[in-house]
This record gives structure tokens, sequence and C-alpha cells, in this order.
């Protein structure tokens, strides 16, 4: 299975590449939601994206209700990872087209029941 | 904070005659992780001076007890059970229910409540009529104080992130400061109670019971016990349901093993 990992920090996007290359996962990475596009382009249709909410050039919110406008996208999985922890933002990510939504900090524990949940572990 | 073997030895024996727990040379290190926090949480000084007044006054005995005997858990652990819970053994029992139109589940060990009210949303979700039943979640722990939080219904972040899916997220749970308060609508199927597994089960007869990872502190004898106990108790078209690493058949031959959805349940043999 693939994956993409969208965040603007380095150090987030090492911890979550570890956590899903440790459950199978090939994972790719983008460091804002336009490069995201960019990389999926490339890449084509992921099983997985992880997706930060506030990133420069293009928010998380931004690129998930891109790809979800988008035919060709449909079947991918998209986690919301954020710090972004009131339960209006949680409803609106959803309601853009989100699967699952983790709060940071995060532990790999929650990262899998997640992947659980998404029938992806 | 170093632990005696003395102390060690005090602590097993008060499990072993309180909770009928067995705590191995193994699980030392967990004695002096558990013992450590709780002489913070009553302002005592060392794990020595902890035991030495849990030897002269119960509530620190008890205090002891409760805090060897909270586990860990989380919104819908191991998923697994409540698919087949959702898929199979409800339907089966909500149909056999027809006439009398109550149904009781009995969340054992439930610690700080997460499968009780796992059950409780799975049910508003999944079976809607059911809620003009009467129906009954019961969720009991040896703990006074981990019954009480349950009974708040209140959780933290990390709590929240995990199993539980971010749409009942948004849909039973209301951000109040930094927690996440449950709604009363899921609070209102579970009742909440303290109860020893070793003394007297004070409850109504359970369609379903959820016991797991409980049975595996225990001793052989008080294993079987349990199970007999629970053989009088579940009708013969209810369910149990044991931890992943659980079974009920190798200790009490008289149930029957049911699998599916990579989840097992138990029913007493016909």
């Amino acid at each position: 299975m693939r994956a993409l990992v969208v965040d603007d920090s380095r150090a987030t996007r090492t911890i979550l590449k570890r956590a899903l290359t440790a459950q199978g996962f090939e994972v790719f990475e983008a460091g804002d939601g336009r490069q995201a596009l960019e990389e999926l382009a490339k890449t084509g249709p992921v099983d997985l994206a992880l997706v930060d909410w506030n990133m420069p050039v293009m928010t998380g919110y931004e690129l998930i209700r891109e790809v979800r406008a988008r035919k060709d996208m449909d079947a991918m999985a998209i986690m919301m990872v954020t710090t972004e922890s009131e339960a209006t933002q949680v409803q609106k990510a959803l309601e853009a087209g989100a699967n699952e939504y983790v709060m940071k900090p995060f532990t790999d524990a929650v990262l899998k029941e997640k992947l659980i949940l998404l029938g992806l572990a | 904070m170093p632990v005696s073997a003395a102390d060690v030895q005090f602590v097993r024996e008060l499990l072993q005659r309180r909770a009928a727990i067995q705590v191995d040379e193994t699980k030392e290190y967990l004695i002096e992780m558990r013992l450590e926090q709780l002489a913070r949480e009553v302002g005592i000084a060392s794990i020595p001076d902890l035991v030495r007044q849990a030897r002269g006054q119960k509530t620190i005995e008890t205090r002891i007890v409760e805090a060897m005997t909270t586990h860990e858990t989380s919104f819908f652990r191991d998923l697994h059970p409540f698919n087949l819970l959702k898929k199979e053994v409800l339907p089966q029992l909500v149909a056999a229910r027809q006439t009398t139109r109550s149904l009781t589940i009995w969340s054992a060990a439930c610690s700080s409540g997460q499968e009780a009210y796992s059950l409780s949303m799975l049910i508003l979700e999944n079976f809607p009529d059911l809620a003009r039943w009467p129906v009954r979640i019961i969720g009991t722990d040896i703990s006074e104080q981990i019954v009480a939080k349950a009974r708040e219904g209140k959780f933290r972040q990390l709590d929240v992130n995990r199993g539980l899916p971010a749409t009942l997220l948004v849909k039973y749970f209301e951000k109040i400061g930094a927690e996440w308060q449950l709604k009363p609508i899921v609070r209102s199927l579970v009742d909440f109670r303290q109860m020893n597994l070793l003394d007297t089960w004070n409850m109504p007869r359970p369609d379903i019971v959820f016991m797991r990872n409980v049975l595996i502190y225990f001793d052989q004898i008080t294993k079987k016990n349990i199970l007999v106990k629970l053989r009088g108790l579940i009708p013969k078209d209810g369910a149990l349901f044991l931890g992943a690493a659980e079974t009920a058949t190798t200790i009490d031959d008289k149930w029957d093993r049911f699998a599916n959805e990579n989840a097992t349940y138990y029913r007493v043999r016909p």
C-alpha cells in the first residue's frame, strides 16, 4: 500500500513516515498542499493521505477540497493529522471529505487504531 | 523509588486476597510503577511509607488494589468484537427478544468506561429501534474511583484520539475546555457500579457480556469459578466476549465457541 504524508514539519513527516513504514506502507512526502498535488500527479492516487491543516502555500483543508473534487482520487482515504482540536474543525474537515481525524500530539497506537478503522491495518 | 522484596510480597498477597489477581516476578516493575504514582497522588513520600500505612489502613489498602487493577482501555478496542456484535450477535438477539423487548449488556472490569460507551454508541448508530426498548449497558469495576470517573463521561484528547471514529466524536461529544464530554443520549443507556468479580454479582441477567482481558489476571480456579457463575447467568442465546488471547473452552468445557469477523464469542452449550 502507498501513503502520502503532507506536513510542513520535517520532524512530523519523519515520525509519520516511520509509523506508516512499520505498517508496511510505501511512503511519499510533501511539505504543503501544492507539493502534495504535484506529488500525486507523479504517483497517481495513493491508498492513504495523512494531511496537516496549517501549512504555507496551500492548507490541508484546501488540499482535501481539491482532491475530493477530482473523480480519480475517490478511493483515497484521507486522515487529517493536526493540532486543530475544536469540534467545529473536526466537523469541517469531515464535511470537506476527510475520512478520519487525529489531533496532535498522537502516539503510534493512535495511528494504528485509526488505520484499523479505515480498514488499512 | 526502590521497592523492597517484603513490600512486593505484601502487595502480591494483598492482590491475591482482595482480587484473586496473581502478579508474577516478571510484573514486579508494574508494582513499583503503580505504587510510585499512587504515593504521589495521596501525598506519601515513598513506597515503603505507603505500604507501611496500607498495613494499618483499609483505605490505603483499597487504593493499592485499585491502582494495581486499573487497566488500559480505549474506544472500540480491537474493533473486531464490535463488528461481530453489530453484524451477528445483536441482530440475532434483537430478533429473539421481540416479545420481551429488553436487552442487558455487561461491560465487566470497565475501567474508565470507553467500552460501555462504545457499546452505547454502536446501538444508537446501528439499532435505533432499540432506543425504545429498555436497553441497559452496565459497566462494573472493582475500583470505586474509576467507576466515578467513568460515570462522568469526560475524556481527554488522548482518549478520544484512540479508536473513536471522528464521525462519532463530532456527533456524540461536546468539547468543554480541554475535555470532551459525552452527550446525555449516550450516557443514558449506561449505568456504572462498583463491583468486585469475586463478590456476589448484584445485577440483572445480561444477554451479552464483554469480559475482555480480565480473566488473564486470575488464577485457574478463579477463572473457572467466574465462567461457571457466568453460565448460570447468561441465557442460552446470550453471548460472552473475552479478550483476543483468552479462551473459555479450555477452562470450562460447557461453552461453545463461535468465530466470525476476526473475532470470537462464546455461548453456553445447550
